[in-house]
């Protein structure tokens, strides 16, 4: 394999994992803080997604339909966190898994009624609909690329604000002594509707920005939902920093694996996964818990 | 005591036995009962649209035999097989207990599909499938009482082969989910290249049904071959192609495939799909008057258009009514319900075709290509082509 080929091989390892990042992000962000294991995060991406296959049907395109997940995203989870989930933290992880698991049909349910349950294509933007040459032979697209760096980004504001400001050091406080935010004279309900309000919307922004890449259809959140929980685990339940760095290794284990080893490619995630937890039963970023 | 109680159990063995086979002959000589058939097929879920063409077409033959075969009225009874091969013995079980079908037809899922098939081999109910393309039900898997109105997944790949063989092409690549229906389709493009003189130099897999083809599109251009065939369907099949586009791969190395790569998903490629070659048992605008007068039909019973689908299921029907009006609807006279299935000739809106040894249709395979969101006819890729059957005892 050449060098350039190799190179297009490892960005395509790393747009995956990218992409993959905004939504184990969110996951992490919400187990960590609120303790819940939500199911329907897949279904939320898959949101964002039909959001923008609407947005684009209707003659608009992504520059509506990226603040449209955010802002719709952020209402959207704020909304879930009020009136569902918030009766749900102490009750056991079972029941949180049934509530989920309803919220997965009913998003599926919502979604058959409102779109169908065709494929639908969503048009790239046009000026970022074109070949940017980099191996021989193979071009890559600028949208790809784009999205690259839109993740990056997203990814930096979040370090940003989760270790600079006051609400990042809320959250760092209710993700590991939840006694502090009180302490700290903060209310504990805002800091849980902020952190599942910003989840939700970051993972509709990734649908958003995977939906000209991977097409919409029904069910698509289910396969996203199952890699993002390997990157959960192999960054430590509740870490962003971990979720980070594990979703660029699952993209780039995930790519390579299928380019060097076709056979059993499709384990290879997996077996990462069960060697890192071997190494380091909590994940690579285990956060310091009570 | 003991003899007194042996002869009871004696006595109610004999009663029981006479009443099971009084039973049987209520069965076999009342014309006015209903014929049950079980219609296992996805309606829910990535194949619902599938499961509901099979059924509307099903149905629409059934009205025009004025609802009933050999004399018998139809009962049609439905369930969702929700394309979940783990519920599907229990669910054919409850299709042949509960609901007591004397015929099965299904499904569209070749994992699912298996069932079925294990269920009318062991209990010799007779089975028709309008889409699983398993190669293993013509094959080693082949029985009496197990019909095919739709394809072998060999079938449309060697047609494609052939025809991409007789191009000029000598070198090509497969590429496909590392699945059943992938692999067997791609045995059929390496056979159909090799009857024209090409070779099959690559076999490119990723799991079933991830769908990030990035990593395979880029080893593309360092294969050495002239053009590459796939096979995918429904959402792999449109990302696919838009991935293969979008990777400024189709002027070099033009993309072909088993028909399913461009079926249905259309209008959701755009113009990524312009110009792909395809082959398949069916082709948009075939111009057969039975073609015709069934997609009209069609449209004016569902609202939509038939795609090929319909067509399977509109013939499962047809070879159905063949069977059981030759045996007047008496359905214990298996033997001779198969015999009149498998001599059975359908006049199919794809063209007319026969069954082989394997009880799968031997039809011609077409060539198509995508154009303004349809897949044109080009030409025949394969003319009357039967699945080999390697495998099967029947003949």
């Amino acid at each position: 394999m050449t060098a350039a080929a190799l190179l297009v091989q490892i960005l395509n390892g790393l747009q995956y994992g990218l992409l993959l990042f905004l939504i184990s992000s969110g996951l992490t962000l919400i187990f960590g803080v609120l303790g819940v294991i939500n199911l329907a995060h897949g279904s939320l991406f898959m949101v964002g997604a039909y959001v923008t296959f609407m947005v684009a049907n209707a003659g608009f395109g992504l520059w509506l339909a990226i603040p449209l997940a955010l802002i719709g995203g952020t209402a959207l989870g704020v909304l879930l966190e009020r009136f569902l989930f918030r009766r749900f933290y102490h009750r056991a992880h079972l029941d949180q898994v049934l509530l989920t698991f309803a919220l997965i049909l009913l998003f599926e349910e919502g979604r058959s009624a409102i779109a169908g349950n065709d494929f639908h294509s969503v048009a790239i933007p046009a000026f970022l609909d074109v070949p940017v040459p980099i191996a021989a032979g193979f071009a890559y697209s600028a949208y790809r690329l784009a999205v690259l760096a839109a993740c990056l980004v997203v990814a930096m504001l979040m370090f940003a604000t989760i270790e600079r400001t006051r609400a990042g050091a809320a959250i760092r406080a209710a993700a590991e002594k939840p006694e502090m935010v009180d302490l700290l004279g903060m209310d504990a309900r805002r800091v849980h509707m902020l952190v599942f309000g910003a989840g939700t919307a970051l993972a509709m922004l990734g649908g958003a920005l995977a939906a000209p890449l991977y097409s919409v259809y029904p069910n698509m959140g289910d396969g996203f939902l199952i890699v993002s929980f390997v990157v959960v685990v192999v960054g430590g339940l509740g870490s962003v920093a971990g979720a980070f760095w594990a979703a660029l290794l699952v993209g780039l284990v995930d790519t390579l694996s299928k380019v060097f080893m076709p056979v059993g490619a499709g384990a290879a995630i997996y077996v990462l996964m069960a060697a890192v937890l071997l190494w380091r039963p909590a994940g690579l970023f285990a956060a310091a818990r009570a | 005591m003991t003899d007194t109680a042996a002869l009871l159990t004696r006595r109610t063995l004999a009663g029981l036995a006479a009443a099971a086979a009084f039973a049987g002959t209520v069965r076999a000589q009342g014309k006015g009962t209903p014929l049950r058939v079980g219609l296992m097929l996805p309606y829910s879920g990535t194949f619902a649209q599938l499961g509901e063409n099979i059924t509307t077409a099903f149905e629409l033959h059934l009205a025009e035999r004025g609802g009933q075969l050999g004399g018998r009225p139809v009962t049609i009874i439905k369930l969702d097989d929700q394309s979940d091969p783990a519920a599907a013995p229990q669910n054919v079980n409850r299709l042949l207990a509960r609901d007591k079908a004397d015929v099965l037809v299904g499904t569209v899922h070749s994992g699912v599909v298996m069932a079925l098939v294990q269920a009318a081999r062991e209990k010799g109910v007779p089975l028709i499938i309008p889409n699983a393309g398993n190669v293993a039900a013509a094959r080693e898997l082949c029985s009496e009482s197990v019909f095919r109105t739709s394809f072998s997944n060999w079938q449309p790949a060697y047609g494609m082969g052939l025809a991409l063989a007789k191009t000029g092409v000598k070198k090509a690549a497969w590429i496909t989910w590392d699945y059943a229906a992938g692999k067997e389709s791609g045995e059929g493009f390496r056979d159909g290249l090799k009857a024209g003189g090409a070779e099959l130099t690559q076999l490119l897999t990723l799991p079933f049904p991830e769908t990030n083809f990035q990593p395979l599109l880029a080893q593309v251009p360092g294969l050495g071959v002239q053009a590459v065939g796939a096979f995918f369907a429904g959402g792999g099949a449109v990302q696919f192609v838009r991935d293969y586009a979008a990777a400024g791969l189709r002027d070099k190395f033009p993309l072909c495939g088993s028909g399913f790569l461009t079926e249905g998903t259309l209008a959701a490629q755009g113009a990524a799909a312009e110009g792909i070659r395809t082959a398949l048992h069916y082709a948009d605008g075939l111009d057969n008057p039975r073609n015709i007068a069934f997609r009209k039909a069609f449209r004016e019973k569902a609202g939509r258009d038939a795609d090929v689908y319909a067509v399977q299921g509109y013939d499962a029907a047809q070879l159905l009514a063949v069977g059981v009006d030759a045996v007047k609807g008496d359905m214990d006279a298996d033997k001779q319900l198969f015999a009149a299935m498998r001599a059975a000739r359908i006049d199919s809106p794809r063209g007319a075709f026969t069954l082989s040894a394997g009880h799968n249709p031997i039809q011609n395979i077409y060539l198509r290509e995508a154009k303004s969101g349809e897949n044109r006819m080009i030409g025949i890729a394969a003319e009357a082509l039967a699945d080999p059957g390697t495998g099967c005892k029947l003949t």
